[in-house]
């Protein structure tokens, strides 16, 4: 490991993206597998180093590789570069710079499984990531022959679309939203095939882990938590960037390194589905699930946005609300009329419109609506409905009885993104 | 093995049929979609629970096996 504690982006000089012959100086390349035949001592590496999957839910990856080999027919493996997070880049950061890290990661999984073929996922309007990925698979047809068939696919820009089922659906000519399950992509995935799904920067790690060895790989990160982790800051920071530290990192330090300003309103970690860290706790929460679970959050995607001090809540998270309620696919009705409701409540209570019972609304409907779709996306909405409830409490209950603050005129810090037309 | 009630909620639409069917184990929210107890089904309830799930029209409703 460097001094700074990077790993993934250890090799990345001044920003320039790493050759494929610069990538060789550093990492071997792991001979193919046959299709058809898994190779547990992959697995059983991947296992003992404790990776987690690092797209959201952090899941340990060597069990889902498990649960495909269960099928016996030949896997498919799907690297997800979907990126929906607005505030989140570290994906696309990644390919851009390490996009042989990622394939090589992506080869290892495919032979620990035993797939033949590699289905690249990124949005389509991410044509940087896309075009790197494209030139390194053209670098390694060049030197480094391969029996297994690579496709890098342009994915439609929504947030719902990178969630592994409807990915699949898409891959398989459908819409890109989520199916019902059971059956689940280790079940039934691409072409009917038994499908591994894994996040660009878990397949980097991968590459790592297999060529320096699990307790390499332990030597940093937690426990229970090992590695390190690709974070997104920004918002109110002087070097808004993409950091890479351990898991388990305080806090303050990732903000003190990307130069946050002394005062702080509070802090979204772990993305829009997410939760915000205010008050002490902004001295005290570490960038782990095991720190961030017991507030309702967790690592998520890694993005860290900072609101300054002169700055509403209430009205940013509103804003994101609005957003999500925008962003579900359209499909189950709790989502779609619990976050609309939501959505319509938070902007009457923002702008200090609202009726009496409007917290007991949210309060209420958080609950109808969690767990409630069939995918998760409504859970995480509510994870950030709830805690933004929690973080600006007072703020809610002020706003709510008509007490506008004046910082609702300040500049809006998070993002909204458009939302982009079309599932195909 | 013990019975209970799963729903899809892509398919479902909101008919409201099956809360009134089987209020023992479903209810609405406020939008008019069935909240699922999913607590296991005694003996005696299983015939309103299979009639429940037939008469749904758009097939949301299925038994599932609790471990
Ligand atoms: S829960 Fe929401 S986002 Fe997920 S499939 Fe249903 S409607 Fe779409
Ligand atoms: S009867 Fe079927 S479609 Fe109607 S609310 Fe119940 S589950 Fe949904």
């Amino acid at each position: 490991m460097t001094h700074d504690g990077r790993r993934l982006l250890a090799q990345v000089v001044n920003k320039n993206r790493t050759s494929l012959a610069d990538h060789r100086c550093h990492i071997a390349r792991v001979s193919e597998g046959r299709a058809g035949r898994a190779d547990s001592r992959l697995i059983d590496a991947i296992d003992s180093a404790g990776l987690r999957g690092r797209g959201g839910a952090g899941f340990p990856t060597a069990i889902k590789m498990r649960a495909v080999v269960e099928n016996r027919k030949t896997p498919v493996v799907v690297v997800n570069g979907t990126e929906g997070e607005p505030v989140s880049v570290k994906d696309a950061v990644l390919m851009r710079l390490q996009p042989h890290l990622v394939l090589d990661g992506a080869a290892i999984a495919a032979t620990a499984v035993g797939a033949n073929e590699i289905h690249v996922c990124i949005e389509r309007n991410n044509v940087a990531a896309i075009k790197s990925i494209e030139l390194a698979l053209l670098e390694r047809a060049q030197c480094e022959p391969s029996s297994v068939v690579v496709h890098v696919h342009g994915t439609p820009p929504r947030y719902v679309a990178g969630e592994e089922t409807a990915l699949i659906h898409w891959l398989n000519g459908g819409d890109a939203k989520p199916t019902a399950t059971p059956p689940r992509p280790f079940e039934r995935g691409v072409g009917g095939r038994p499908t591994l799904v894994d996040n660009v920067e878990t397949l980097a790690h991968v590459a790592q882990i297999v060529h320096n060895g699990p307790s390499w790989f332990r030597e940093t990160g937690t426990q229970d938590e090992p590695g390190t982790a690709l974070l997104t800051v920004g918002g109110a920071v002087a070097h808004g960037a993409v950091y890479e530290a351990p898991i388990g990192t305080p806090l303050a330090h990732i903000l003190a390194r990307a130069g946050t300003p002394s005062g702080v309103r509070a802090v979204l970690v772990g993305g829009y589905f997410g939760s915000w860290i205010a008050g002490d706790q902004l001295k005290t929460a570490a960038l782990s699930n095991a720190s961030l679970r017991p507030r309702g959050g967790g690592l998520g995607c890694g993005a860290v946005m900072v609101l300054p001090e002169r700055c509403c809540g209430v009205v940013e998270s509103t804003r994101v609300m609005r957003w999500m309620a925008m962003e579900t696919a359209g499909q189950c009705g709790p989502c779609v009329n619990g976050l609309e409701s939501i959505a319509a409540t938070m902007s009457h209570i923002a702008m200090g419109s609202a009726q009496p019972e409007a917290l007991q609304w949210l309060d209420r409907w958080a609950l109808q609506v969690d767990g409630r779709g069939a995918c998760k996306f409504p859970d995480g909405a509510m994870r950030f409905l709830r805690s933004a409830l929690l973080a600006f409490g007072p703020d809610f209950l002020a706003h709510a009885s008509g007490r506008v603050c004046a910082d609702v005129e300040m500049p809006k810090v998070l993002p909204i993104p458009n939302v982009a037309p079309g599932w195909r | 093995m013990k019975p209970r009630i799963v729903v899809d909620m892509i398919s479902c639409v909101g008919h409201r049929l099956c809360a009134d069917l089987f209020p023992e184990r479903i209810t609405l929210d406020d939008w008019g979609y069935p909240i699922i107890d999913a607590s296991a089904i005694p003996p005696e309830l299983l015939s309103h629970a299979k009639r429940t799930i037939e008469a749904c029209p758009t097939l949301a409703l299925r038994l599932d096996k609790l471990r």
